[in-house]
C-alpha cells in the first residue's frame, strides 16, 4: 500500500509539473513513454515472471484500440475510462483463449501462436468494414478535457498515468505474493513446479489474462491520441519490439526494469526522432534489444545489482 | 466445362504450386527449429533479404533472380554460420534459450525489416524474367510459369537437401545432432560445429526462397511477417524435423489458402495459416507424420 501511495505521489508531481509547464508537446511525448511503461510491465508479467514470451503485443494492444473505436461508433459519449476497462476485458479474454489452447505445450509454441495471432487479428480488423477496414477510422478528439479542463491530451496523459500506477502496483504485488513465487517456479523449472503441486496451467493463464488485459487497456485511448487509426499503424511492429525491448533492457526480474527501460529507450527514441529521423528511431529499439540480450541478459537493473554485491 | 468447377480445379492447381513454394520457405525452419531446436523466427526476414538481393542483381546487373540467389548462396551460408555462432555463445552455452534466444531472433527480424525499409523504401518491388507472364495451357488447365518455375526450383532444393541429409556423411551427422547431441559428443564429434553447418544451410535456403518469392509476387519489407504464421503452421503440421511431412503440410496449406482466396477473397488468406496452426497445436501437436 505505501508503494501505491508513493507511486500516486510521483504521478501527481509529474502531472503538476506538466500542468505548470503547459507545453502540449511535452504531454504528447510523455504519453508515449508512460504507455510503454504500461506495455512493458504488462509484457513482463508474463515474459519476465513466468518466462513465456508473448510476441502478439500488437494483437492485444490493437484489440483495445479497436474496441474503443467500436464503442465510439455505438455510444460516442461513453467516458474513456469505461472504454479502457472494456478494451482490457476483450484483450484479456483473447489472451485466455490463446493461452488455453497453447500453454499446455512447450513455451515456444505459445510464442509462435502469439506471433500468428497478431497477423490474424490484423486480418480480421482489415476485413471488418464497421471499424473502417483497411481505410482506417477517424475519431474526433474533444477539444477540452472533461473534469480537469485544459487540452484533451492532458486528460489522456492523466488516464495513462493512472493506468501505469495500477499496472506497476499490480506487478510489484505479484512479485511479493504466492502468485509471484509460483510464476518464478514456472520460469525456473516448470516440470519441478508441476511436480511440487504448483497449478502451472492455471497460473500461466492468470499471467496471460493480466498481461493481455493491461495491453488492451493501454491500447484503448490510442484512437483518441492519434485521431486516425488504420490497421497498418495500429498493428505496427514498433509496439511489439518496444514492449519486449524495454523490459529486457531494463531488466526482467523486477517491476523497476520496464520503467527504467521505457524511460531510457523511450526518451532516446524521442530525442532521435526530433534530431535525426523517425526511421532511425525505430531501429534503435531493435539494435538495443539484440545487444542487451546478448551482452547483458539481466538488463540495467541486473547490472547495478551485481555491482552492489 | 462448368464455370465454377473450372474455377475450383484451377484454384487447386495454383494451390499445389503455391504449396511447393511454401515448402521452400519452410525448409529453413524445418532444419533450424525441427532438427536443431533453434526457434529461428527471423527466418522470414532473411527470406526477404534474399528477395532484395535478387531484386538488386536483377535491376542493377540485369541478372536472372534465381541465378543471383544461387550465386549468393555462399554469402548467406556464411551469414548463417555467424548468426549461429553468436546464438551459441550468448544463449546455448548459457542454457538460456527460451526468453533470450526468442527475443534475439525477434530483434534480428525487426532489424532486417527496418534496414530493408531504410535502404529500399516501402514500395512494392518486382523483378523481370522471361518466365514471368506467360502460362502453359494444357486443355482448360492453366499453368502460370511464374508459379511453375518456383515450384520446380523449390522441389529440386527440397529433394537435394533430403538426399544430402540421408546420403552424405555430414548430412547424417546433422541428423545425428537432431537425435542425440550427447551421444554425438561421446563419439568425439563436435555438435557445435555440425550445428553451425546445419544452421548455415538453413540460412542459405532463404536466398533461394527469397528469389522465388519475388518471382511469384511483388515484395515489400513487411510481408515477411505474413510468412511467420505460415512457416510455423507448416512445420508444426508436418511434424517437426520430417521433410516429407513438411511438403505434405505445405501443399495442404497452399491448396486451402488458394481455395479461401478464390471463394472468400484474398484478404482472408493470411487467417488460414493461423487457424491451421491453432487447431494443430490444440488437437495433434506432433503433426501429421509426427513421431
Amino acid at each position: 500500500m505505501p508503494f501505491a501511495l508513493a507511486l500516486v505521489c510521483v504521478a501527481a508531481a509529474l502531472f503538476a509539473v506538466g500542468r505548470w509547464l503547459n507545453i502540449s508537446y511535452a504531454f504528447f511525448a510523455a504519453y508515449v513513454v508512460v504507455q510503454y511503461i504500461v506495455l512493458g510491465t504488462a509484457w513482463n508479467i508474463l515474459g519476465g515472471y513466468t518466462g513465456y514470451v508473448n510476441f502478439g503485443i500488437t494483437a492485444f494492444f490493437a484489440l483495445g484500440a479497436y474496441s474503443s473505436v467500436v464503442l465510439y461508433k455505438l455510444v460516442p459519449s461513453l467516458p474513456l475510462p469505461i472504454m479502457m476497462v472494456v478494451g482490457g476485458i476483450v484483450a484479456g479474454l483473447v489472451g485466455l483463449g490463446t493461452g488455453y489452447l497453447t500453454l499446455r505445450l512447450r513455451g515456444v509454441f505459445f510464442s509462435i501462436a502469439t506471433l500468428a495471432l497478431a497477423v490474424v487479428v490484423q486480418t480480421l480488423i482489415t476485413n471488418w468494414d464497421f471499424v473502417g477496414g483497411a481505410r482506417g477510422a477517424y475519431v474526433l478528439r474533444p477539444r477540452v478535457a472533461p473534469l480537469i479542463g485544459g487540452d484533451y491530451i492532458q486528460y489522456l496523459f492523466l488516464l495513462m498515468l493512472g493506468l501505469c500506477v495500477i499496472a506497476l502496483t499490480t506487478a510489484r504485488a505479484i512479485e511479493h505474493s504466492a502468485l509471484g513465487y509460483g510464476f518464478a517456479a514456472i520460469r525456473d523449472d516448470e516440470l519441478a513446479a508441476e511436480a511440487s503441486g504448483v497449478p502451472t496451467l492455471r497460473l500461466k493463464l492468470i499471467a496471460t489474462v493480466l498481461s493481455g488485459g493491461f495491453m488492451g487497456m493501454a491500447g484503448a485511448p490510442l484512437p483518441y491520441y492519434v485521431t486516425y487509426l488504420d490497421p497498418a499503424s495500429g498493428f505496427s511492429l514498433n509496439y511489439a519490439v518496444n514492449a519486449i525491448a524495454m523490459p529486457l533492457i531494463g531488466g526482467t526480474s523486477s517491476w523497476l526494469g520496464p520503467v527504467v527501460g521505457a524511460v531510457l529507450v523511450g526518451g532516446l527514441q524521442e530525442y532521435i526522432r526530433v534530431t535525426i529521423s523517425s526511421a532511425v528511431n525505430v531501429l534503435v529499439a531493435g539494435i538495443l534489444l539484440v545487444v542487451f540480450v546478448v551482452l547483458a541478459p539481466e538488463g540495467i537493473v541486473g547490472l547495478f545489482r551485481r555491482r552492489r554485491r | 466445362m462448368d464455370a465454377s468447377l473450372d474455377l475450383l480445379v484451377n484454384a487447386v492447381i495454383s494451390g499445389l504450386l503455391l504449396g511447393g513454394f511454401y515448402a521452400a520457405v519452410s525448409i529453413g525452419v524445418a532444419i533450424s527449429f525441427g532438427m536443431l531446436d533453434i526457434v529461428n523466427i527471423a527466418h522470414p526476414g532473411f527470406i526477404l533479404l534474399g528477395s532484395y538481393v535478387a531484386y538488386f542483381a536483377n535491376t542493377v546487373l540485369g541478372m536472372d533472380p534465381i541465378l543471383a540467389a544461387v550465386i549468393a548462396l555462399p554469402a548467406f551460408y556464411a551469414l548463417g554460420a555467424l548468426v549461429y555462432q553468436i546464438y551459441y555463445v550468448a544463449f546455448e552455452r548459457r542454457q538460456d534459450q527460451s526468453l533470450g534466444g526468442l527475443s534475439f531472433f525477434f530483434g534480428l527480424l525487426f532489424i532486417t525489416e527496418v534496414a530493408l525499409v531504410l535502404i529500399f523504401g516501402v514500395d512494392y518491388r518486382l523483378v523481370q524474367a522471361r518466365y514471368i507472364g506467360p502460362s502453359l495451357n494444357l486443355g482448360w488447365i492453366e499453368l502460370p510459369l511464374r508459379l511453375f518455375v518456383p515450384f520446380l526450383v523449390s522441389m529440386v532444393m527440397v529433394v537435394g537437401l533430403q538426399l544430402f541429409l540421408s546420403r552424405s556423411f555430414l548430412g547424417r551427422a546433422i541428423e545425428a545432432v537432431a537425435q542425440d547431441q550427447l551421444a554425438l559428443r561421446l563419439m568425439a564429434a563436435n555438435p557445435t560445429r555440425i550445428k553451425r553447418v546445419a544452421f548455415g544451410l538453413s540460412f542459405a535456403t532463404a536466398a533461394i526462397a527469397g528469389a522465388i518469392l519475388i518471382v511469384i509476387q511483388p515484395v515489400e519489407p513487411s510481408i515477411g511477417r505474413e510468412y511467420i504464421g505460415r512457416v510455423f503452421a507448416i512445420c508444426v503440421l508436418g511434424g517437426l524435423g520430417s521433410f516429407s511431412g513438411m511438403v505434405i503440410a505445405a501443399v495442404t496449406l497452399g491448396v486451402v489458402e488458394s481455395l479461401t482466396a478464390t471463394f472468400f477473397g484474398p484478404s482472408w488468406a493470411p487467417a488460414v495459416s493461423f487457424g491451421v496452426l491453432l487447431v494443430t497445436l490444440a488437437v495433434r501437436p506432433s503433426g501429421i507424420l509426427g513421431r
